[in-house]
């Protein structure tokens, strides 16, 4: 196990164009799980390659168990990787595949087919050794990935989407396995995903990358109520985050705190007049769409989330009170888009 | 039945478009290929010769007289010699090649242009330029070597004329055409394996030699075999070669079973047993085609 830090890292492919990743600084915690979070193009993939060792980063340092690794080549600085096509060697056998890591750091031949079956029993990959893997499903073949990652138990662990390949049942499925899997060995994991809801899922913390650097890092819980700029705000959620601006200020507020006024708890709120312009039913929940009544936010579209046992009546078209608590509300600078501390905000 | 095998639309609608699509490649075989394998038949159990206005049959005799003659047996021993040769030197270069030319760098499109070159360039014009270039007098090679001190001009090699040191240059030249053919091939090959592929084994641990020895190669080993096969045939049955650097020379030493065929059938005027010797090439290129066969059907499953 070890710790994993970046130090104003940046990758910069082309010359004079904005870098893929830009001055990112992080640390991991000892055993952790941080998921990289981010929507495509935002660096995510190209920083985890270079922590792996696969790209060479334009300046700044990584440090592995407080080691500086850049002039390391992947096989010295003892990571595993799971790329998202999984990269299994299409003509060996299961076995094969997963002994590889073994035969190539040299460890003594008698221990490879104990460590091999330790790794594959740990993953449910007992009767496959023989197969090869176009003839394995797709989980399975993320589990063969995942045995050949263990089994010459690394110091960190990198995920390169490894469940995106998976149909959604099965991604469910997995999301929980690799959860145990996690508890199970306690090595620092990096993951890297553009799903939200993996992250939230999975994640003990969580990086948001935008266009190459960081947003913010933070427990899934502080990254989705105290979001760190309007990106994060917005990228998190679905549907995202409420955003009303006026003059320099951008006040947000998450369309599930956005209530019928008698549903909103006590306390202080701010109360409307919602028209609402179609409903979207999703079984659990209930989306509406629509826009207040009168002022200056008359045009802007607002966005609620009613859960299934709340009262029904809220169809298009109709107008009723709703309410949103004043703890619920995140102010952000309209300039530089960051949060800032609670203004006055003219609602009317 | 044979309507029901029948998958394409336009095909199946029109049985007379699909004759009139593969006749002209069926007449091109037959008359290139076909008309001249059956007169080489024909003539391998006859007494034909070249200027005679009729032959008779002859039973097995030109066979019988060329299994005793010595230079046949030359012959076959050289073919062999000269086969196994440029095809290993030329697989090794060529994954050599592929290997430095997968990545890009500045100039590797012009590389690959002067790669291919040879291969482009005319046997004949080739063999000839490598002629001078080995010339017993104007050889640029040797003056080269006598420039550097290596030799004097009175005990510098006779690229040509001494039969170890001319099988070599016959094998080298021949190499030197082939081997973008096989580049080509193989560099198709290893462009067919995802980039994740190395990286995973990097990663995994596996050094340079490892990655290529146990990843690569048995990864590319369909395409491989696609290309020795090729390579073996071209290099069995050429003779431009041979032809124009040496002509069979010094003392038989480059013979090899083409080019003793067409010395005795055509210069040497002996039709039948010329005819004869070729066709002691035909069970070695069946099997090569068999295994061409095999091997590109599965390279395309696989």
């Amino acid at each position: 196990m070890a710790v994993v830090e970046a130090r104003n890292l940046t990758k910069i492919f082309k010359e004079g164009e904005l870098g893929a990743v830009n001055n990112v600084n992080l640390a991991t915690q000892e055993g952790e799980f941080m998921v990289f979070l981010g929507p495509s193009g935002s660096g995510k993939t190209t920083l985890l390659r270079m922590i792996a060792g696969l790209e060479t980063p334009s300046s700044g340092e990584i440090l592995i168990g407080g080691r500086v690794v850049n002039d390391l080549s992947p096989r010295e600085r003892r990571i595993a990787m799971v790329f998202q096509s999984y990269a299994l060697y299409p003509h060996l056998s299961v076995y094969d595949n997963i002994a590889f890591p073994l035969k190539a750091q040299k460890v003594p031949k008698a221990q490879h087919q104990q460590k091999v079956e330790w790794a594959a029993n740990l993953l449910g990959l007992g009767r496959l050794l023989k197969r090869k893997p176009r003839e394995l499903s797709g989980g399975e073949r993320q589990r063969v990935a995942l045995a050949r990652a263990i089994v010459r138990e690394p110091a960190v662990f990198l995920l390169d989407e490894p469940l995106s390949n998976l149909d959604a049942k099965l991604r469910a499925s997995a999301r929980e396995e690799l959860e145990n899997f996690h508890k199970q060995v306690g090595t620092t994991t990096i993951y890297v995903t553009h799903d939200q809801v993996e992250a939230m899922a999975m994640g003990d913390r969580v990086l948001v990358l935008h266009q190459g650097t960081v947003r913010q890092i933070g427990s899934p819980k502080e990254v989705y109520e105290n979001p760190a700029d309007t990106f994060v705000a917005t990228f998190l959620g679905s549907p995202p985050m409420n955003l009303l601006e006026y003059s320099d200020v951008i006040v947000g507020f998450r369309p599930e705190g956005f209530l019928p006024a008698d549903l909103v708890p006590g306390g202080k709120q701010v109360q409307f007049r919602y028209r609402i312009k179609y409903v979207e039913y999703l079984g659990a929940e209930r989306v509406l769409y629509g826009n207040i009544e009168g002022g200056h936010l008359e045009t802007k579209e607002i966005i609620s989330r009613l859960s299934w046992n709340m009262p029904s009546g809220y169809e298009a078209g109709s107008v009723h009170d709703f309410a949103v608590a004043e703890t619920d509300l995140r102010f952000f600078d309209r300039k530089t888009e960051k949060r800032c501390s609670a203004k006055p905000y003219p609602w009317q | 039945m044979r309507a029901a095998r029948i998958k394409s639309v336009g095909a199946a609608q029109s049985p007379l478009l699909g004759v009139a699509m593969f006749t002209p490649a069926v007449l091109y075989i037959a008359l290139i290929i076909g008309g001249p394998f059956v007169l080489a038949i024909l003539y391998a159990f006859s007494d034909a010769r070249i200027g005679a206005t009729s032959f008779h049959y002859a039973g097995m005799e030109n066979f019988r007289s060329i299994i005793q003659s010595p230079s046949f047996h030359r012959a076959l021993q050289n073919s062999i010699v000269f086969t196994v040769c440029a095809v290993v030197i030329v697989m090794i270069s060529a994954n050599m090649l592929a290997l430095a030319l997968q990545k890009p760098f500045l100039g590797r499109g012009l590389i690959r242009f002067l790669i291919l070159l040879p291969f482009v360039a005319p046997v004949s014009l080739g063999s000839i330029g490598w002629k001078w270039i080995l010339d017993s007098i104007y050889s640029v090679i040797t003056w080269v070597l006598i420039q550097v001190h290596f030799c004097t001009p009175f005990n510098a090699p006779m690229w040509l004329g001494e039969p170890h040191l001319a099988m070599a240059s016959v094998i080298c030249v021949h190499c030197w055409r082939l081997i973008p053919f096989a580049t080509v091939v193989l560099l198709a090959g290893s462009g067919a394996i995802p980039k994740e592929i190395p990286e995973a084994a990097a990663i995994d641990g596996a050094g340079f030699w490892r990655t290529f020895f146990q990843i690569r190669l048995p990864m590319m080993l369909p395409i491989t075999l696609v290309a020795v096969l090729f390579s073996a045939v071209f290099t069995f049955t050429d003779m431009t070669v041979v032809y124009i650097l040496t002509n069979g020379g010094p003392f038989d030493s480059t013979q090899t079973l083409p080019s003793l065929a067409f010395a005795t059938g055509i210069e040497g005027g002996d039709l039948a047993a010329g005819a004869a010797i070729s066709l002691f090439l035909v069970p070695v290129l069946v099997a090569a085609a068999y295994f061409m066969l095999r091997v590109a059907s599965r390279a395309e499953v696989t």
